[in-house]
């Protein structure tokens, strides 16, 4: 009876066991058969394509804390440090330019975006995308809390993204003015 | 007794120590109640039939026995983890085991070993032989014994479900940190494992302030200081060593939690934290924790040696000191765990020093039993096998440990397979040999039936050249280079024939062990009838009944000498006067134990399980949520006020005033003065 | 031993055989043991520890000797655990026991103290090999893998690699440790004994290499998924050779020659691989994964894991996770002609 119980109670807390905890280790060499990037316009004939990809990375911490490893590895801080932006737009706030979905961070790191981001096709691999897409949605919250980050061993910046409250994203209609390029 | 004195006076109570007492009775030790007598104590003191009362039970024979086996089955369990180990390492490059399974097995294999089953399985032999062995009829606060396996359980099986939903802990039973911390390990498995460690502490610091009184208060009369057994002895300064030593465990856990839950930055050296504090805080648990994992088995060493050799132990009085003394310089010796983290030479030389003077203690205790055998006739019954095993393999281990203590000799051998080949030596021949030693020797008094002595001479041959097979070779293994906790290594470096005999050993232990559950479950029906005293032995648990009465007793008895069964005499005094109809019990003075006092027990209660099972709340939720705390403590805080309620039962064992008894109390009254 | 009764001995016996000749043909000598010093730093420790095993496997015989003489010598007229208890011994045969057993402790306290001061006197040769005029070697651990940096009072004299550490023979070296991450452990065993690398503190590891040759070495602190794959080698050599070496590591990378290398550089620079590695001389400047300047100058690749030839490196490249899984290195699937002549570009980076 008691282990009854406690079997209903722990299995109650831990529905997010198997995917927090997995580790993808030996990961397939990426395939050719990616996520269909974002359309850019807003033309189509006939309906819309199916809802956008789910990122099953956002419920895995092993792959968050990837995330955050590629993160600063391959110099996202440079431009956005630690999500409070810079020459780069915040990461951590709730304006986004180019879209919140996994799918669309997705497409904004290979395809890069106007006004300065780079493109990173072929320099990194499409699961570790996936990681950091993850990891810059925990930044503003947005991931199950259990799975996101702690702090890092290093100054303390901000409130780890385990601590972030969630914030709601909005579009912000547009590139600001501010980050017009001059032409 | 009257009861309008809330306080006896030592001589108005019909409890006798000296012949000079005017209302001592020297009654002979033959059983002199009357049935009614006899019945009415089981009714008092026995627990209610079937689950519930199982469930309820406060007996500390009860609870000892379940702490027991299930302690027994963690080990069992932590060494099918090292079986899977072992096959893994048997050949280079093996693939068998992945490193992520590798890690979190080598893990749970430590975690289990020394948190789950080493501590519990000592305190546990003590919460069902201390009170026996003092004379007393349970154990101080007995629904703390309870609360404490409750608490137990809940979290070994927390820590295994866990486990097996792939959360286990990967980062090695010591932690350390920035590893286990929250940047390198993701997810709840350190979480987890730090939250074990309060299950289990906390189950360990329950048990000890229990012994620690029972050992203070609760003595039968005429067991002064000086004639307290050797394993009491052993589990008093075992308990005094949890006491000091646990909450540095739990501070650090509880650091580690905070660093990876809320974000704090205890170990976080950008902000002024430093990952030697973890260091420091957990060996200063860690050293003493495996003396608090050694001593007990002391004892057992002593009350076995006593009895086979059929005379009382050479040098008491250097034993109980040298114990004292391993209880005190073991916490003087962590920092040799760190030789290799760049402390000042100064530091370390002082470590050196401290670790090499904790073998004088040890040293003694082997050179007095060995004077014990000298001048005895010792009887090679299987517990004796294994107490010779002990011999064996704990001197080996600690030499090893000796050389060791050397920073220079260290800091080749650290981290390597000769630490792992040392530690097994020291724990598996220091305290594993005698615990199933004692399991051979205390076996018919739990039970009532002897174990099989063929089969327990089989299961120590096995266990024996298995363990040397398995851990010998680790020795050299670790002389020519390979590290510790490697989930493979490559075939160039040549290791791989000695790791297939370490492995082959394994099969062969586990053998050893698995001929031991088969003679456990033979022998529970079929074994042959112990009678009370099937040893011969002389401490006071084999003066009653295999199994005990859940009285522990008839009268309690009064010591008469160091080796009370032996020097007692035919007109040996008991304790009469107790109550039978509640839970009395006899309190004595600390040095001579004179009695001073009695007091009733609590009766059985279900209110320690709701305090285990808020705490299990609170602290798996604590994996997720700094709220879990509240959500834990306001069942905890329901559960504790159940608890400590009153019952009117109790009040009525010391405190209802003459005129306010019954006519059937004041005939039992009468009957009794008579 | 007669004296444990009567245990059937037989199947105890098949085993030893083999043990023995295992242990035998094991031997202490062989790479990577401590039994097997090359320089003064592993030397010194060898020899205390040759006294501390001698002493103390003397006094294990000798425990065991009293131990088995206390067994056998009784005589056992009874084995009756009726036999009665002997409740008040022989109070003369007490006192001499006493003096024994007092002579033994006593004994025990001369040896810990002899072995007290050989160990002190050991530690203090260990820290003898300092001298701000060592040679200076900075090694940061990482998961997994070793980054290696060869200071100098000039700045542009110094020079980074991974992995593998040359040492002039006969001469002492200072290696500073640090850790970009976790708790790693340094050790080479035919030189030294080990120092831990603590993110946060710096350590150091003073040794020397008094006859040359390559001496494996591991981390030995549990750091993490690749703990087992993460080696390094020390190459002992004469100073002559020593400073050729340092020169042409101080160099920057050789340009590409032939018209594949030249497309292996190509493919170098257009794949992920410049995301994380360094070949100086080229665009190629990220300091998150080992430098590859001089890659083909070195023994092993991988942390010591792989030997370094064209076939390891192809297959590590392309999927590093099936050899090391959980490594810091993504697969790189890269069309065969591609690979081929990175291949070859990296086979040229001497």
């Amino acid at each position: 009876m008691i282990a009854t119980a406690s079997g209903v109670v722990l299995g109650l807390c831990l529905m997010l066991a198997c995917k927090r905890e997995e580790r993808g280790l030996r990961v397939d060499p990426p395939s050719s058969s990616r996520v269909n990037s974002k359309t850019l316009s807003e033309l189509r004939p006939g309906n819309a394509q199916v809802v956008s990809a789910q990122n099953e990375f956002e419920e895995n911490a092993f792959a968050m804390s990837e995330g955050k490893r590629l993160y600063e590895w391959y110099n996202c801080v440079g431009c956005h440090a630690h999500g409070g932006g810079g020459m780069g737009p915040p990461l951590m706030d709730a304006k986004w330019i180019y879209g919140s979905a996994p799918d669309q961070i997705f497409a904004t790191i290979v395809e890069g975006r106007p006004n300065g981001m780079p493109s990173f096709r072929g320099k990194i691999p499409d699961y570790q995308v996936w990681q950091l897409a993850a990891y810059v949605r925990s930044m503003s919250g947005q991931v199950p809390k259990d799975a996101a980050p702690g702090r890092d061993d290093d100054m303390n910046v901000k409130k780890p993204e385990q601590s972030t409250e969630p914030q709601e994203p909005r579009s912000t209609g547009g590139v600001p003015k501010s980050a017009e390029r001059p032409q | 007794m009257k009861a309008e004195e809330n306080t006896m006076q030592p001589d108005q109570m019909s409890a006798t120590t000296s012949a000079a007492s005017t209302t001592a009775q020297a009654v002979p030790a033959v059983s002199l109640i009357e049935d009614q007598e006899r019945a009415e104590l089981e009714r008092t003191w026995s627990d209610e039939p079937g689950l519930w009362g199982w469930l309820r039970s406060v007996d500390h024979k009860s609870i000892g026995k379940r702490y027991i086996v299930t302690a027994f089955v963690f080990f069992v369990l932590g060494g099918l983890l090292a079986l899977l180990m072992r096959l893994q390492l048997a050949r280079p490059e093996n693939t068998l085991l992945g490193p992520d399974l590798y890690n979190q097995i080598f893990t749970m294999h430590g975690t289990t070993m020394m948190f789950l089953f080493a501590i519990p399985v000592m305190e546990a032999m003590g919460i069902y032989l201390v009170p026996l062995m003092v004379g007393t009829r349970n154990i101080a606060f007995p629904r703390l014994a309870a609360f404490s396996y409750w608490i137990y359980l809940f979290g070994g099986i927390t820590l295994y479900v866990f486990f097996f939903l792939n959360i286990g802990p990967d980062t090695g039973w010591f932690s350390y940190v920035p590893l286990a911390g929250p940047e390198f390990s993701p997810g709840k498995r350190v979480d987890i494992w730090s939250q074990l460690i309060n299950f289990t502490e906390i189950a360990a610091l329950a048990a000890s302030i229990e012994l620690i009184v029972t050992v203070f208060k609760l003595r039968a009369p005429g067991m002064s200081i000086n004639r307290i057994p050797l394993f009491v002895w052993a589990m008093l300064v075992m308990s005094f060593m949890v006491v000091f030593a646990m909450p540095a465990v739990m501070t650090s856990s509880l650091f580690l939690t905070l660093d990876r839950l809320v974000g704090m930055h205890f170990f976080n050296p950008a902000e002024g934290g430093d990952p030697l504090l973890w260091q420091h805080l957990f060996w200063f648990f860690g050293h003493p924790e495996v003396y608090i994992i050694f001593i007990p088995a002391l004892g057992f060493v002593s009350s076995i040696i006593q009895t086979f050799t059929r005379r009382p132990n050479f040098g008491y009085t250097a034993l109980v000191l040298s114990m004292i003394a391993i209880g005190f310089i073991g916490f003087g010796l962590w920092v040799h765990h760190m030789f290799a983290t760049g402390l000042p030479q100064l530091g370390e030389s002082f470590f050196t020093a401290a670790t090499m003077m904790i073998a004088i203690p040890s040293g003694v205790q082997i050179f007095c039993w060995i004077a014990t055998l000298w001048s005895g006739r010792p009887q090679f019954k299987t517990p004796l096998l294994f107490v010779l095993g002990f011999f064996f393999i704990f001197v080996l281990g600690g030499l090893s440990g000796v050389m060791q203590a050397s920073v220079p000799v260290n800091l080749q051998v650290h981290d390597t397979f000769f630490v792992v080949a040392h530690f097994h030596y020291v724990l598996i021949g220091g305290a594993v040999f005698p615990l199933f030693g004692a399991f051979y020797y205390w076996f018919p008094k739990m039970t009532g039936r002897m174990l099989g002595e063929r089969l327990g001479r089989w299961n120590f041959a096995l266990l024996f050249v298995g363990f040397n097979l398995t851990f010998f070779p680790m020795h050299q293994l670790g002389l020519q280079g390979m590290p510790r906790r490697v989930y493979t290594y490559l075939p160039g470096t040549g290791w791989g024939k000695l790791n297939l005999i370490a492995t082959a050993g394994g099969v062969v232990m586990t053998l050893g062990i698995a001929l031991f559950i088969v003679n456990v479950l033979w022998s529970r029906k079929r074994g042959r009838v112990a009678g009370d005293n099937p040893w011969g032995a002389d401490t006071l648990e084999w003066g009653t009944s295999s199994p005990p009465p859940s009285y522990n007793f008839e009268h309690l008895p009064v010591v008469q000498g160091r080796e009370a069964l032996w020097a007692r005499t035919d007109d040996a005094p008991v304790v009469t006067g107790l109550k039978t109809d509640c839970r009395d019990v006899l309190l004595t003075k600390t040095f001579d134990a004179e009695p001073d006092n009695t007091m009733t027990l609590p009766s059985p209660s279900i209110w320690p399980i709701g305090v285990a099972f808020s705490a299990a709340v609170a602290f798996i939720g604590s994996c997720f949520t700094p709220w879990a705390v509240v959500w834990g403590a306001i069942p905890a805080f329901i559960s504790l006020v159940g608890w400590g309620w009153p019952k009117p039962k109790d009040e009525k064992c010391d405190l209802t005033p003459v005129d306010e008894w019954s006519e059937e109390e004041r005939r039992k009254e009468a009957s009794r003065a008579q | 031993m007669s004296a444990r009764g009567r245990r059937p001995r037989h199947h105890a016996l098949a085993c030893p055989a083999f043990v023995f000749y295992a242990l035998a043909t094991a031997g202490c000598t062989g790479s990577q043991s401590i039994l097997n010093p090359a320089g003064p730093n592993a030397g010194n420790v060898s020899r205390l520890w040759w006294l501390m095993f001698y002493v103390c496997a003397g006094v294990f015989l000798l425990v065991i000797a009293f131990l088995t003489a206390a067994l056998v010598r009784t005589p056992r007229k009874t084995n009756k655990l009726a036999h009665a208890p002997d409740t008040e011994p022989d109070a003369r045969r007490e006192r001499r026991m006493r003096g024994v057993v007092t002579g033994a402790v006593v004994s025990t306290v001369i040896i810990l103290f002899v072995f007290l001061v050989a160990s002190f006197i050991t530690s203090r040769s260990l820290y003898a090999l300092a001298d701000p005029n060592n040679l200076r070697i900075k090694v940061n651990g990482q998961q997994w893998w070793w980054q290696v940096e060869y200071e100098n009072d000039v700045a542009s004299q110094t020079f980074r690699t991974a992995n593998e550490i040359h040492i002039p023979v006969g001469q002492t070296v200072t290696l500073r440790l640090t850790s970009s991450d976790v708790i790693h452990s340094f050790w080479v065993p035919n030189l030294a004994g080990k120092r831990d690398l603590i993110p946060g503190h710096e350590t150091t590891l003073w040794l020397r290499a008094d006859t040359p040759g390559t001496y494996r070495g591991q981390c030995a602190e549990y750091c993490g998924l690749q703990h087992a794959h993460m080696a390094f080698v020390v190459v002992a050599e004469p100073a002559e050779q020593f400073n050729a070496w340092m020169e042409a590591q101080r160099r920057p990378a050789v340009a590409p020659v032939s018209a594949e290398q030249q497309r292996g550089q190509q493919v170098f620079l257009a794949s992920p691989c410049i995301m994380c590695h360094t070949i100086r001389g080229t665009d190629a400047g990220a300091s998150v994964a080992p430098d590859l300047t001089h890659l083909a100058s070195r023994q092993t690749i991988a942390a010591g894991m792989l030997p370094n030839t064209r076939g390891h490196l192809g297959g590590w490249i392309s999927n590093p996770q099936e050899l090391k899984p959980g490594n810091r290195m993504p697969p790189n699937p890269l069309s065969p002609e591609d690979l081929q002549a990175l291949l070859s570009y990296l086979e040229s980076l001497k």
